[in-house]
């Protein structure tokens, strides 16, 4: 398994990064906190640290803890437009209820 | 499902818990919002794109509110209720408004002059703070949408509205009013030249001075920056508010007209409709010079005439060069006042869509000898940079905040004898500032004080903004000049202004809170500043003349208690002479004549010498009379 980007989240990614100057790709993560039980996290990484994996998608390394892995492994990030809001959107297949929102989730 | 932004390392927040902020350049023409995505500020576009809102607000017969491009087309069509500029009247009184004749609102008088101004619209009476609250709430609904706030993401917590960086208290307040109206919180006012300084990011750069060059549409400012320490300081702002690039469209629009001229000997002038016509293809044809050679304005009268020009990008250039030449004075100024040679300059930035125009870049270039900072869309620099300091003031930045300092737009001081201005803390001094000053009594036995506290650059009061005045009482009786009374003059980081005065004997003090319900207008500060330039001889002779009479008040008064005690030292014809001496000075001082006030003055002062030396004596034999040697310490 692994984790994805498409292309135009990996554009948006690329492009984010420039922008901050620094860094080396992009975290994913869960968080037990939310709604639902986990929530998600995307941060720019300016280290690695040990027990990290790391993927490569479209030019872009992407980030993540082992706890994290168990629960998002197989997701692919998109990068989409609702109205005037845009934003990251977690395709995890390992998801079996999330809130309204989509915020936060249950596996 | 919830679309996520890129955080910083550490800085995830729960779900629901985001912490949105956003950033808004409130402009005179055009109105804008940013925020920062995923570590980039982005200026949010409404749902047709459109970046710029004009800041033009229309109320309709039904009761609703529309603002931007829907109300600035129908501005000609329905004037009274069409409000644009509303920002040129923030935190002003109705006789702060100059040039009522050319604006077509119906202003309400208050019976009040010192209240806000008021506009008469179908919607009721409005506002400027009311009107820009409209303005605010469209922008904080747009934020709304693109930050996904009301599908749950987070809460907006807060804005930061960038003001000009010569706003006084009360437009400062005003602003922050019509933002409560609008539902928003208020992290922080930012100037706008420093808000387009972060937006380059300069706060990260190493330490320097840096020019902020803004040509807005029918406004300029120039400020002068400097950072130390990730500190900015504001240490000169200057401009011209009657300058911009509709000035640009104007002379194309001159130009066209001439050349209608020279084709047509029976020339008639154009209808309101042609004038709109032509300026608006005026405007277009400087857009296209902006990137092309020549521009060819074509278009068809009402009178069925058809325009066919062509103007060169060489052409426009000689056309504007005045008006070019016209930024580089305030721009001079403003560096006389931070007192910086050239050298100094570490870097440029060009704010305002006007700055577009290859001969201003140029002009600014040739003058600072070094090539402005322009790769950020001048239209949005400002948005954007208040965006970022929004972003961190709401904590989403590991690094700590910026510190952003301000500066004095006019010379703070008070009036002494005479109708004349001591000032206590200078124009383009840093805030915060406090400084004290000793002043003295006037007259023998004086017990109460009368402070003026006057801003302006000119030497008598009269032509200076009186801000308030208060009374220090129950002063100890003493002799003139004996008193040491100590004013002292704070303004804190809002810009609010307290003063106090302490008599230094007894302690006793007084003190007011300057909180003015309005200040002196952009327009007020230029015209304050140019008469200061143009009529410094004026005022220095006004000076002497009012220092010369002071003078002559002063020994006449002494005189005259000194001959009602000790008269009989000198003999009736010494004492006509003296009086007589009195009598030529009081005229004297009653004329205009500085350099005669002064030699009555003189006269008198010989005239007296005998009597002083017989008052001298008298007093050493008082001060003996009935005790022995051994008691006078000699």
């Amino acid at each position: 398994m692994a984790i994805t980007l498409t292309q135009t989240a990996a554009d948006r990614v690329e492009k984010f990064l420039a922008n901050r100057g620094k860094g080396i790709g992009l975290r994913l993560g869960v968080k037990t906190t939310g709604c639902s039980g986990m929530a998600y996290t995307l941060e720019f990484v300016d280290e690695l640290n040990a027990e990290d994996t790391t993927f490569e998608s479209h030019g872009v390394k992407v980030i993540v803890d082992p706890k994290s892995l168990v629960y998002i492994d197989g997701t692919e990030l998109d990068f989409s437009k609702e109205g005037l809001n845009e934003g990251f959107k977690f395709n995890n297949p390992n998801v079996k209820d999330e809130c309204g929102c989509g915020e936060s989730f249950t596996v | 499902m919830a679309l996520l932004q890129i955080s910083e390392p550490g800085q995830s927040a729960a779900p629901h818990q985001h912490k949105l902020a956003i950033g808004i350049d409130l402009g005179t023409t055009n109105s804008l919002v940013a925020t920062v995505k995923s570590g980039m500020a982005t200026v949010l576009q409404d749902e047709h794109g459109h970046a710029l809102l004009p800041s033009v607000v229309r109320y309709m017969p039904d009761g609703s509110v529309v603002v931007g491009h829907e109300a600035q087309a129908q501005q000609s069509h329905d004037p009274a209720n069409t409000i644009a500029s509303a920002k040129r009247f923030m935190g002003r009184s109705l006789k702060d408004i100059a040039d009522r004749a050319h604006i077509p609102y119906s202003f309400v008088d208050s019976a009040d002059s010192s209240k806000l101004l008021q506009l008469q619209t179908r919607a009721g009476l409005k506002t400027p703070v009311e009107i820009s609250a409209d303005i605010l709430k469209t922008l904080k609904a747009r934020a709304e949408k693109s930050l996904g706030v009301d599908g749950g993401r987070g809460e907006l917590l807060g804005a930061v509205i960038t003001v000009p960086a010569y706003f006084d208290d009360a437009q400062r307040q005003a602003t922050k009013d019509a933002a409560r109206l609008a539902g928003l919180n208020v992290l922080r006012l930012l100037n706008e030249p420093t808000a387009a300084a972060v937006a380059y990011g300069l706060d990260n750069a190493a330490e320097g001075t840096f020019v902020i060059y803004d040509l807005g549409g029918g406004t300029f400012d120039v400020s002068i920056l400097k950072l130390t320490k990730g500190v900015f300081e504001v240490l000169a702002t200057n401009g011209d508010s009657a300058l911009g690039g509709d000035d640009f469209d104007h002379r194309i629009y001159c130009w066209i007209l001439d050349k209608i001229r020279e084709s047509n000997s029976d020339f008639t002038p154009l209808g309101e409709q042609d004038t709109r016509l032509l300026l608006t293809k005026a405007r277009q044809a400087k857009e296209w010079l902006t990137d092309n050679h020549e521009a060819q304005i074509v278009c068809r009268l009402s009178n069925g005439s058809l325009v066919d020009v062509t103007l060169s990008a060489t052409q426009f250039v000689e056309l504007t060069q005045q008006l070019v030449l016209k930024t580089l004075s305030p721009t001079r100024k403003a560096m006389r006042d931070a007192n910086l040679t050239l050298e100094e300059i570490k870097g440029v930035v060009l704010v305002g869509g006007a700055t577009r125009m290859p001969q201003v870049r140029q002009a600014v270039e040739d003058y600072f000898k070094q090539t402005p900072l322009t790769n950020l869309d001048p239209d949005k620099v400002v948005a954007l940079g208040a965006a970022i300091q929004a972003n961190a003031l709401v904590g989403n930045r590991s690094d700590n905040d910026l510190l952003l300092l301000d500066v004095t737009p006019l010379s703070l001081g008070l009036e002494t004898m005479g109708g004349l201005v001591e000032k206590i803390i200078p124009r383009n001094s840093t805030l915060p500032v406090a400084r004290a000053q000793d002043f003295t009594t006037y007259k023998n036995g004086q017990t109460a004080m009368s402070i003026q506290v006057v801003q302006g650059e000119r030497e008598l009061v009269a032509d200076c903004r009186s801000l308030a005045r208060f009374e220090l009482r129950g002063i100890p009786a003493m002799a003139a000049g004996a008193a040491r009374i100590r004013v002292t003059f704070q303004v804190d980081a809002d810009g609010l202004l307290s003063v106090s005065a302490r008599e230094q004997t007894t302690s006793i003090e007084a003190h007011v809170v300057v909180k003015p319900s309005y200040g002196l207008s952009e327009d007020e500060i230029t015209q304050m500043l140019k008469s200061s330039f143009g009529s410094a001889e004026a005022d220095k002779k006004a000076r002497m003349l009012a220092e010369a009479r002071v003078n002559a008040g002063a020994i006449i008064s002494a005189v005259t208690i000194a001959l009602s005690h000790d008269g009989d030292l000198i003999t009736a014809e010494e004492k006509l002479a003296i009086e007589a001496e009195i009598g030529a000075l009081q005229t004297l001082s009653l004329s205009d004549d500085a350099v005669a006030i002064n030699k009555g003055v003189d006269k008198l002062n010989h005239a007296t010498e005998a009597f002083a030396a017989a008052r001298m004596n008298a007093s050493v034999s008082r001060a003996l009379s009935g005790k022995n040697l051994d008691s006078i310490n000699l």
